[in-house]
């Protein structure tokens, strides 16, 4: 267990490459009820929203979603989230959990217009279904649920609880994320599993969580995108709407953008037995290029898999081989877009 | 958890066997279950020279990295090589397949440095 702001939160629970493994082959459960929900309404909800995010909310349809990032004027992001539309005035914000009353004060601050803000946290829990299976596990309950796209959403209930049932995910499979009252979290989560058995259902906690999404290459707060890694070197500029009129922190970027970016995120897969980590550096022809910015053991690949920030001209072309030190060690690897396994 | 009678241990969680002047090592089972799924290991060359204490090899699972240390000091005369390519054997089997060098001793008296099941366990328990 491991204390994660403010929750108790599993590492895993039989082994993080065989829950690994499920959520790729079958399914997998998490609990990820320590991720925040701020709640914004009225009839200014969108225009604020607009200047909040850097994505284009107006691009939305009730029961919608999308991944947006809220960005300081100097172009840097204070959180990643998921913007859930209601209705023409009424949204909810998915946050990471360590960011929550970051986010909350950060919004608070930056209303251009009157809204009421609600800070649901403490109230929602939240539980993740990811994998192949996980349709066919829904279906199998016999309860009625919306046909879902993907970033779509609906109110449903299940096993009479009353969800938010949102097609999205972190693992880059086929998935669900159910937004339930906290007091219904275990009731849920009880009845998922219970209905799962049959699926290969298994409980998965924050370890695999990491190696699924790093597989995907899927940012995480603070490794990908952090006070010094902007939207557009973290390679997330699909998620800039830059014919928005404004919108915090636009400016910023665009000059960050006219300034000719110097580093960029990409992959990195390990060519020798080793696993690369946190800050470890990259090197080619003895000269230092980058650095980790997240990495493990792919249970897939059964490589050293990582995330790295290197200089520009190493991610127009990735042919080349780089050396990552490891423990003083020179270790080979390769270059690579994401995601970094292959996904049918 | 299981702690084998007739092994010697160190309050860094490796096991050590003795058959005359020559000690076979691993790590214990509490080690493997704390890291858990092990997925590398780093092994010493044959025939180096180590003192007690001193580093020689590696493990990592997919969340951490811990360092192997030298129960007692000695010359490295056996690498168990396909436990390179299969770590996972350190958490299906600690004290058997999952041996990982033995060493010819040189000091036997530091033995009496090594805790035996019974201490071992009580140390582990009290962490």
């Amino acid at each position: 267990m491991l204390e994660f702001a403010g929750y108790e939160m599993p590492i895993s629970y039989q082994g993080v490459v065989a829950e690994h493994l499920a959520v790729r082959n079958h399914c997998g459960l998490f609990d990820v009820s320590h991720m925040g929900e701020i709640f914004l309404s009225g009839k200014h909800a969108e225009e604020n929203l607009q200047v909040l995010t850097c994505n284009d909310v107006s691009k939305l349809e009730n029961g919608q979603c999308q991944y947006s990032i809220l960005l300081n004027e100097r172009g840097y992001p204070v959180d990643d989230i998921i913007v859930y539309k209601i209705d023409k005035e009424n949204f909810f914000l998915c946050v990471n959990a360590a960011n929550v009353k970051k986010d909350f004060d950060w919004i608070s601050k930056h209303l251009q217009k009157k809204v009421q803000l609600e800070n649901q946290s403490d109230a929602m829990g939240m539980i993740a279904l990811q994998g192949p299976k996980s349709l066919e596990l829904l279906k199998s309950t016999g309860e009625p649920f919306p046909n879902l796209k993907r970033f779509h959403w609906a109110e449903c209930t299940l096993n009479s609880i009353p969800v938010k049932l949102s097609k999205t995910g972190y693992t880059g499979e086929l998935g669900f994320e159910f937004y339930v009252p906290s007091s219904q979290t275990l009731a849920l989560w009880e009845w998922l599993m219970q209905t799962g058995k049959n699926f290969g259902l298994v409980p998965v906690g924050l370890g695999a969580r990491d190696t699924l999404r790093l597989e995907m290459g899927y940012a995480l707060y603070g490794h990908e995108l952090s006070s010094t890694i902007d939207p557009i070197a973290a390679g997330l500029e699909w998620v800039i709407a830059w014919n928005k009129k404004y919108f915090i922190g636009k400016e910023a970027l665009l000059e960050h953008k006219a300034a000719t970016y110097l580093r960029g995120v990409t992959g990195m897969i390990m060519e020798e037995p080793g696993i690369p980590r946190e800050a470890m550096e990259l090197y080619i022809d003895h000269k230092v290029i980058g650095k980790v910015l997240s990495g493990t053991q792919s249970p897939v690949l059964k490589k050293g898999i990582a995330s790295v920030i290197v200089e520009k001209e190493f991610i127009k072309n990735l042919t080349v081989d780089v050396f990552v030190d490891i423990r003083g060690k020179m270790k080979k690897a390769s270059l690579h877009n994401f995601p970094l396994i292959s996904k049918s | 958890m299981n702690y084998p009678e007739g092994l010697k241990y160190t309050n860094e969680h490796e096991w050590v066997k003795l058959e005359g002047n020559v000690a076979t090592v691993g790590i214990t089972d509490y080690a493997q279950d704390q890291l858990g799924d092990i997925v590398y290991l780093e092994l010493p060359e044959m025939n180096k020279q180590y003192e007690q204490g001193e580093t020689f090899g590696v493990v990592e699972s997919t969340k951490s990295v811990s360092d192997l240390y030298m129960p007692i000091t000695g010359k490295v005369t056996a690498i168990n090589e396909p436990l390179i390519d299969a770590p996972e054997k350190i958490n299906e089997d600690p004290y058997g397949e999952a041996w990982m060098i033995k060493i010819e001793l040189s000091k036997l008296s530091q033995l009496e440095t090594l805790l035996n099941a019974n201490e071992y366990q009580n140390q582990v328990s009290n962490s």
